[in-house]
């Protein structure tokens, strides 16, 4: 392994400081950063270990109605906050789709958000990645690349962005604190990860140094708690990456649909938000067909990168199918087999 | 009751309490407590650490490594690279016999697969030699690879397996598609697989003067030494290798490779002794995986379903510079009663390290397309998959004309069939939904394993205390071996399990031949039984010839071996304990040796063969695509069941192993560069707990006279048999969507919804 420096700051304003010098990198959980460094596709020169800083492990409701996560609060503990999990069914069920039971006790809020992507030559440093070394070429262009990219994707990476937590949080409008050189500032985590464009070695809007220190959900986004799922299909039953996952979550008023949130995930470098689908069902009943016309505009954009272009007919599919969850109403208890398309079977032992 | 018949050959007519009984594995509590020592575990004082690196490419040569640059990291101690390693006393390209994997030490800069290891960076701490390893930044000269199952000119391979005719066939199987009623001509594909086992290869070596002491997980004591012997030129009594557990072979872990190989080389290099532990990455390349297969089968049936003919072709890959070819056809030998039959294969050589046996190697990659086709043709003549394969069942081997030593396969199909509520299904595919609406389909599949026995040796002793010892050099993969054996060496010389001190694991005990080929039990358990047999052979001379003895005279009426104690066969109350006899000689112990080995005879007669029936539901989601196992039932009968526990292990991971490789498990390979892609546990999907219905397995009571004295017939990898294709046929069922390329996967069955 390389050798590399290990700082353990004492306060945000240090862990900032420590973290502005070139090749500094943050270290959460490391669930997702040790493996990286262990097979040689990160090499910092310093890790700056903020699991271990006072006051960003707390989950608060805001005067305003907002709730607050801290950005070390695990996914597991965030999952399991009873209250959480009520106001916001379809955040919570996609924690507990991702990963294994073990990884998320570990993860945290903000390294889920900051997940490296999955792409197999982005792992394997004897290939080709203009994520991993800028302007080296991408090799899952005319390579292995089912799993890959079909919305935003561009000539220089189609690589997709992992997190299943992300997807629900976009539709709902989540917001990203952050503390950085400058101080204080906060984003749209929809305008948190980057498209690749020519530039895919850069993930997200972050700075040298930008420390996340919570994500914030706005009051509106309680009000789809009845009606919020996330469904992700996968190629087995538990402890994979999605192939194509959905947020559904709807405001439904007098039979109709007052306001509709859609996300997908495992189609893009980012969760991918779509509003004109979202547009479609506003003021309409929530019926097959609106669904249908929905799960279309969400996909207009799309084409295939590979030999993935299975992706969209199951992302149209997997909109469809989520929507119509949502409508059916949030169960009562999160399934046994959160997200999947097998948790409303009987007999379901957990995942 | 331990009891011993010394009257008649083969001795032992019956067996006692110790056989048969579920006892849970004895090495349990060690191993929970992580007590346990496998190789990796040892840290001999003053050990070093290598790290191999190994080939970004697939093919051409190394032109440079920045030696310099890993030799300057603090820590690193020395770098070895084919400029600068220690002889080897053969050339290790050169092949004996079948059981030498051509391996890569070193020997050139030529590269023939990724992964290869090209240089080894030894350093203090495992740190320092990870990124010794990263430093030497190697370049190459890149050749354009071989990839994938069309790479080049094909050829037919002079055999296949280990010593299997490449092409096999009985009558006409022209003449006889040509009058059937009903044919299907499919072709079936499954991808590289990779063992993966739990415990990645691992060595931890110490040479002391010319003796060398080693650490290692192998599936061949004997093979290994041998092999190693060989290599460095040393005499086998110099070599001492530890194997008590393994953490899984599969059998990658059965023919000596380049890695352990290397580390014995850097320990000779260093003079120092030397762990060298692969990462799971680089088990995708020097030590052996399943070949991918490309099969077509053409069946036809008469009008009233009967086979006319079975045309089963197979294309594999080997190495560019090795031969194993996965005899994958074999499979259509022995399950189905076709007049005409034939097997072929052929192969071509892409840039892979070379395949070797993995669990069912053949049988497996034969069996998923076997059974799918079997089943193609039952849908295709209208008649149920059970009723046609019962329609088809073979009295006698089809391919060779033999009897079977046993086949209780009927008593497989009744008993799986009865369990699992086969006669309800449909008959036409995609009639099923659940209360969920989610597609339910039915599937079975007939599971068939070679009965097979090695060589083995075992020494047997009775001490002075009245206490055994059983000593052989067997392996312990996490089947339990340390239990069953253990098991069948109590009954053997007629103690409780606890009063016998079994011995295994280590290359100075007897032989016990290679764990695999599901033959270590018959192999290992025949030799143990046969050296318990000689020792109280020993024992009951010594008290029969002495008139002190009350056994004395009883020579010919014989005596049994029970609870300790030697008793007259005529009478009963007469008895002597193993203690009373040897005090009164005056030795301090008796011993034996005794050896298991095929039956020539027996097998010229019969075909010996492990059979199951496998029944498998699954749910499909319509529109998603998304499948889910969700109930399996196998029925298994493979003679003696020497611990029923274990055996229900063993076949639960054999059924697991076949759910995965009809949903799960792909080795995905570049089309370019043959880099594997997904070489790490998170993206090579095997299945998780939820993806693992509640398994049924019965086991079918069957007694085989033929295969070995205890009438074992092994049942590590029949599990993965017969489940493949159960659970490829119940998606067939489900969905009416027939997937003939595995894994199968999601896009497949997003075509209709
Ligand atoms: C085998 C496996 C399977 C997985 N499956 C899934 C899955 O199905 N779905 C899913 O969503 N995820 C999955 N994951 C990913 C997992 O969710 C992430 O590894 C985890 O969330 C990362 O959190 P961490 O705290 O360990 O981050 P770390 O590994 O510590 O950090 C990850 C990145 O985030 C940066 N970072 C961390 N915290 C901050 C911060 N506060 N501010 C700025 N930068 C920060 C780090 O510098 C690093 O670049 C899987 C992971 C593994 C290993
Ligand atoms: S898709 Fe992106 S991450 Fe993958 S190889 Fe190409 S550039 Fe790298």
């Amino acid at each position: 392994m390389k050798p590399f420096d290990y700082v353990r700051p004492a306060t945000v304003t240090e862990a900032v400081a420590a973290a502005a010098q070139p090749g500094a990198v943050y270290l959460a959980a490391g669930t997702n950063l040790l493996d990286l460094m262990k097979g040689g596709v990160s090499r910092p020169d310093r890790l700056v270990d903020v699991a271990h800083l006072d006051g960003l492990d707390a989950i608060e409701t805001l005067a305003d109605g907002s709730l607050r996560i801290g950005a070390l609060v695990s996914n597991a503990d965030l999952a399991h906050d009873a209250e959480f999990a009520r106001a916001y069914p379809a955040v919570a069920e996609a924690l507990l789709s991702g990963a294994s039971a073990q990884l998320r006790n570990a993860a945290t809020v903000g390294g889920n958000l900051l997940q490296r992507t999955r792409c197999g030559y982005f792992y394997d440093t004897a290939s080709r990645c203009n994520k991993r070394e800028a302007g080296s070429g991408c090799d899952a262009r005319d390579g292995e690349n089912r799993s890959h990219a079909v919305l935003g994707w561009s000539e220089s990476c189609i690589a997709t962005h992992p997190s299943d937590f992300c997807v629900p949080l976009v539709a709902l409008d989540a917001v990203v604190e952050i503390e950085g050189r400058n101080g204080r500032r906060e984003i749209a985590l929809d305008a948190l990860h980057c498209l690749p464009g020519n530039t895919p070695e850069r993930d997200s809007a972050l700075e040298p140094g930008d420390l996340i220190v919570a994500v914030r959900l706005p009051p509106a986004a309680r009000g789809f708690a009845t009606h919020a799922r996330y469904l992700k299909v996968r190629e087995r039953t538990s402890y994979a990456f999605a192939v194509v996952s959905a947020a559904a979550a709807l405001r439904i008023e007098n039979g109709k649909i007052a306001e509709a949130r859609l996300a997908l995930g495992g189609v893009a470098a980012k969760p991918w938000r779509a509003r004109a689908a979202e547009d479609v069902l506003k003021g309409v009943a929530p019926t097959a067909d609106a669904f249908q016309e929905a799960a279309w505009r969400a996909l207009t954009d799309a084409k295939p990168s590979g030999d993935n272009a299975f992706k969209i007919e199951l992302a149209r599919r997997i909109v469809v199918r989520a929507l119509t969850l949502a409508a059916a109403g949030t169960p009562a208890r999160i399934p046994a087999l959160p997200a999947s398309p097998f948790a409303s079977t009987s007999g379901a032992i957990h995942a | 009751m331990p009891e011993l018949n010394l009257t008649s050959a083969p001795a032992h007519l019956r067996h006692g309490s110790n056989i048969g009984q579920p006892l849970t594995r004895r090495d349990g509590v060690l191993k929970v407590k992580g007590q346990a020592t496998y190789a990796a575990d040892n840290h001999p004082p003053g050990m070093l650490f290598a790290v191999m690196a190994v080939s970004g490419i697939s093919r051409g040569r190394v032109s440079s490594l920045d030696v310099a640059a890993a030799k300057r990291h603090p820590g690193v101690v020395d770098v070895m690279t084919p400029d600068h390693k220690p002889p080897l006393a053969v050339d290790p390209e050169i092949k004996t016999n079948p059981f030498v994997f051509r391996m890569e030490v070193l020997q050139s800069n030529e590269v023939r697969y990724a992964n290869q290891p090209i240089a080894v960076v030894i350093a203090e701490t495992l740190e320092a030699a990870t990124e010794g390893a990263a430093l030497l930044a190697p370049r190459y000269e890149t050749l354009p690879a071989l990839v994938g199952l069309d790479a080049g000119e094909s050829f037919v391979p002079p055999v296949v397996g280990v010593g299997n005719p490449t092409e096999v066939h009985r009558g006409d199987v022209e003449a006889g598609l040509a009058s059937a009623e009903k044919q299907i001509d499919a072709t079936y594909e499954t991808p590289p697989q990779y063992h993966n086992a739990m415990e990645p290869h691992a060595i931890v070596a110490s040479w002391d003067g010319d003796r060398l002491q080693i650490d290692m997980p192998t599936q061949g004591l004997m093979l290994s030494l041998a092999r190693i012997a060989e290599l460095f030129g040393i005499a086998h009594d110099k070599i001492h290798i530890r194997s008590p557990f393994l953490g899984g072979g599969f059998g990658s872990k059965g023919l000596m490779a380049g890695p352990p190989t290397l580390g014995i080389m850097a320990a000779k290099l260093v003079g120092r002794p030397v762990k060298l532990v692969l990462r799971r990455e680089q088990m995708y390349g020097p030590v052996g995986h399943r070949a991918p297969t490309r099969q077509r089968l053409r069946i036809g049936a008469d009008g009233e379903g009967r086979l006319t003919a079975l045309d089963h072709h197979a294309r594999t890959v080997s190495s560019t510079f090795d031969d194993f070819y996965e005899p994958a056809a074999d499979a259509s030998h022995t399950l189905y009663a076709a007049p005409a039959i034939r097997t072929s294969h052929d192969a071509v050589r892409v840039n892979t390290g070379t395949p070797l046996f993995m669990r069912a190697p053949g049988e497996a990659t034969g069996s998923i397309a076997l059974e799918s086709a079997i089943d193609e043709m039952a849908w295709a003549c209208g008649i149920d998959p059970l009723a046609f394969r019962l329609k088809n069942y073979a009295e006698v081997e089809p391919i060779s004309g033999k009897p079977f030593s046993s086949k209780a396969l009927r008593a497989c199909y009744e008993q799986g069939a009865a369990r699992f509520g086969w006669a309800k299904r449909s008959l036409p595919p995609r009639q099923m939904r659940d209360d969920a609406g989610q597609l339910v389909g039915w599937g079975m599949g007939t599971a068939t394993f070679p009965a097979l026995m090695f060589q083995a040796e075992a020494r047997a002793a009775i001490r002075r205390d009245g206490s055994g010892v059983m000593e052989i050099g067997a392996h312990d993969m996490g089947q339990g071996a340390w239990t069953a054996l253990a098991q069948i060496a109590a009954d053997a010389v007629g103690l409780d399990v606890d009063r016998v001190e079994f011995r295994a694991g280590t290359s100075d005990l007897p032989d016990a031949g290679i764990a695999g080929g599901s033959a270590h039990t018959a192999t290992a358990g025949a030799a143990i039984h046969s050296a318990g047999a000689a020792v109280i052979a020993k024992l009951a001379d010594l008290a029969t010839n002495d008139e002190r003895s009350p056994l004395f005279g009883a020579g010919n009426a014989g005596v049994t071996a029970r609870d300790g104690r030697l008793i007259r066969r005529d009478d009963e109350s007469r008895s002597e304990s193993y203690a009373e006899i040897l005090a009164r000689a005056g030795v301090a112990e008796v011993e034996a040796r005794g050896t298991g080995a095929p039956n020539p005879a027996a097998m010229e007669e019969y075909a010996m063969h492990a059979h199951g029936a496998v029944f498998a539901e699954v749910k499909v989601d319509p529109e998603l695509g998304q499948v889910r196992v969700t109930r399996m039932v196998g029925a298994f009968a493979a003679g003696r069941i020497v611990n029923p526990h274990l055996v229900k292990s063993q076949l639960f991971g054999g059924m697991i192993w076949g759910l995965s490789f009809a949903l799960h498990e792909e080795a995905i390979t570049d089309r370019r560069s043959g880099r594997i892609m997904n070489a790490n546990l998170g993206e090579y999907h095997i299945p998780v707990n939820a993806d693992v219905p509640p398994l049924d397995v019965i086991t079918v009571e069957e007694h085989d006279p033929h295969v070995n004295a205890l009438g074992i017939k092994g049942v590590g990898e029949i599990g993965i048999t017969g489940s493949a294709g159960a659970v490829a046929n119940a998606v067939w069922h489900a969905t009416g969507v027939r997937v003939r390329r595995f894994p199968i996967r999601i896009e497949e069955l997003l075509t209709q919804s």
